[in-house]
């Protein structure tokens, strides 16, 4: 008989299915794994590093970049943990705003992976399913701050303007005409609240679509159910958060245990699995995406009726509006100040931590009174997640590897910061 | 968050602990700072024991207190010499490598800042272990407490050089193969060391020394002036009514 032998195989970091730049360094025994070791860091840009050398409000940007696929989830851990140290607080309004993008993110965020999770495992069609909707929100985006993604728009105090009174409507093109511009504008004709409130009367019929495509399919099941189990006690001993957590049946959920912005004004449900397996992560992201759904229509509600400030008016933190600029000495002097040198901040130190898309977020930041902050450390659970794969992956076939950091919800531009 | 239970748990840490543990608690945020050799038994302790149920270990991150509360710019005297005051400092942006600040006086720079979640108790507490010896730092690994920390102590050391001792594999994990130095430190260039190119000719990727220019665009300010009194009092909103 011939002598078989364990061999070593790389995965990535240039594969579709590595979700951006993993690279798995596994060892083998036919086609079961023995060992994988996750190669992360290709994409560490030092976030952390540059944000210590700007002024506060110049590193926002930067933590829409980290996971980017929940931008203002991460803007809302960087900017709550500066309002702590600060001690200030955002007006009600711009609370609400902040409640209902960061359940916009999440949607969003779970958009993008059931899409991609289903491609990695051989369903194409959901991917398109999912990118229609995906648009419809990024256009919510861009209304608020003028990017599709990378919005800049949360602020320390509040968010960087109201929400738009017109949204903007597509024009004719070789590509949108006639019956076909008529109806995609047909919810642009009023605000972007009304915008929003047609979207999320539409949405969950659309859920239903991905779930019909996946729910009951025997190849997802096949591919999903009873694959990497995790217990309860692993769940922990690993510092997993958010799906991760509550897929093995952990009722954990920063939202409603340690509420922040406006979520305990919220009437919405927690989803958790049974099995812990990626099957049941799966039906807890579908869940939590109608959870958002409820959610942000609530927002919508609260918000058409109260209108009123979305920024403090303390202008040591906050740009005084442009017409006062003009007619204002001070008020001159506080944009220069605020725009040149920025605020300092009391020395001290704070945690703050949100519930994200992908589980919990946070943004360790500690000052010594100065512009810029002293260290920022920002924990990202994609990181945590991924550091248990040579625990969960072991003794899993190859293929289930791909199912694995699907499950994960990885997205390396906050795994390697 | 209510006022409760973060104050009780501080209590309840300094009854069961005592003088091993330096407790303050802030804004609702418990912090306790202890010697690197009292850590994995008060990990231990604070994992299993009923009172406390710390299942999760959070975070992990290293810290560099080199250079903390200096500024590059006097805030506090009158001016005189223009701009040129602004300029002056040792912030990370402004060395190159070879004038990077030497740490001469500075007694503890290196600190393990850990913050640990209590699902059971819906609790948070950051421990911070600070390093005895800055030209060898060690604190004892927590591997065996909580498995999830192997990658968050590759990643301190990684870009602080703190050692963890007792941790299975101990490898860099955020930088290039083949890195040198502990880039997060506050004495390493923000620039950095090298850089990394294709070159045609050779047919493969070089490394060649940084030609970046450092510079600073903000000089890093501190003001404890009336400036942030006024936020204050104006944060309280008093100021409006008056």
């Amino acid at each position: 008989m011939q002598e078989i032998r364990n061999y070593t195989m790389n995965f990535g970091p240039q594969h579709p299915a590595a979700h951006g730049v993993l690279r798995l360094i596994m060892e083998m025994d036919g086609e079961t794994i023995v060992r994988a070791d996750p190669h992360i860091g290709l994409l560490h840009r030092g976030t952390e590093k540059l944000a210590e050398s700007k002024p506060f409000n110049q590193s926002i940007g930067y933590m829409d970049r980290l996971d980017y696929v929940s931008m203002m989830c991460n803007e809302h851990a960087y900017v709550k943990a500066i309002e702590t140290l600060l001690g200030i607080e955002a007006p009600e309004r711009a609370q609400y705003i902040r409640t209902m993008f960061d359940e916009i993110t999440r949607i969003l965020n779970h958009l993008m992976w059931i899409g991609s999770n289903a491609l990695d495992l051989g369903a194409m069609a959901v991917f398109l399913y999912a990118f229609r909707e995906r648009e419809e929100l990024m256009d919510v985006y861009e209304a608020v701050s003028g990017a599709r993604m990378h919005a800049t728009y949360y602020r320390p105090g509040g968010v960087y303007r109201d929400l738009p009174a017109q949204m903007s409507q597509y024009r004719e093109s070789p590509w949108h005409k006639g019956k076909d511009l008529k109806r995609i504008n047909s919810w642009r004709e009023g605000s972007m609240l009304d915008y929003l409130e047609a979207f999320t009367s539409d949405f969950p019929s659309k859920v239903d679509e991905y779930e019909d495509l996946l729910t009951n399919n025997r190849i997802w099941k096949q591919r999903t159910v009873g694959i990497g189990v995790i217990s309860p006690e692993l769940a922990q001993q690993w510092g997993m958060t958010g799906v991760m957590l509550r897929g093995s049946g952990v009722e954990w959920d920063l939202r409603k245990k340690q509420p922040y912005a406006k979520y305990a004004e919220m009437d919405f449900d927690i989803p958790v699995g049974v099995g812990g397996d990626c099957y049941d992560r799966y039906l807890c992201r579908v869940e939590e995406m109608r959870q958002s759904n409820r959610i942000i229509q609530q927002c919508v509600k609260w918000l058409k009726a109260n209108p009123g400030p979305v920024m403090v008016q303390n202008f040591k933190v906050a740009p005084p509006s442009r017409v006062e600029m003009k007619e204002d000495m001070e008020a001159m002097i506080h944009h220069f100040k605020l725009f040149t040198e920025g605020y300092c901040v009391p020395a001290g130190e704070t945690y703050a931590a949100v519930e994200a898309p992908k589980g919990e977020f946070g943004c360790y930041l500690v000052s010594d009174g100065a512009n810029k902050p002293f260290r920022a450390h920002l924990r990202a659970p994609g990181f945590a997640h991924l550091s248990s794969m040579d625990t969960i992956v072991r003794g899993h076939m190859l293929a289930d590897v791909v199912a694995m950091i699907g499950t994960y919800d990885l997205v390396f531009g906050e795994v390697d910061r | 968050m209510s006022d409760t239970p973060a104050t009780s748990l501080a209590e309840r840490l300094a009854a069961r602990f005592g003088d091993t543990l330096t407790i303050s608690t802030v804004r609702n945020e418990t912090t306790a700072e202890l010697a690197a050799a009292d850590l994995i038994a008060v990990a231990t302790a604070l994992r299993d024991e009923p009172a406390f149920r710390f299942g999760e270990l959070i975070d992990l991150c290293g810290v560099d207190y080199l250079g903390y509360g200096q500024t590059e710019w006097d805030t506090n005297t009158a001016a005189g010499e223009g701009f040129s005051r602004g300029v002056e400092g040792q912030a990370m942006g402004r060395f190159d490598w070879a004038g990077r600040p030497r740490a001469d006086n500075e007694p503890r720079r290196f600190a393990s800042v850990i913050h640990l979640l209590s699902i059971e108790h819906n609790h948070r507490l950051r421990l911070r272990v600070f390093c005895a010896d800055d030209s060898m730092p060690v604190v004892p690994s927590l591997t065996l407490v909580w498995p999830g920390v192997n990658w968050f102590e590759r990643e301190a050391f990684d870009l602080y050089g703190i050692i963890y001792d007792g941790h299975p594999d101990l490898r860099r994990i955020l930088t290039d193969y083949g890195f040198v130095g502990h880039p997060f430190r506050k004495d390493f260039p923000l620039i950095g060391n090298v850089e990394v190119r294709y070159d045609p000719e050779q047919k493969r990727v070089i490394y060649e020394p940084v030609s970046i220019v450092p510079r600073v665009l903000v000089p890093r300010t501190i003001r404890d002036d009336a400036d942030l009194m006024q936020a204050k009092a104006e944060a309280a909103d008093d100021w409006q009514r008056n």
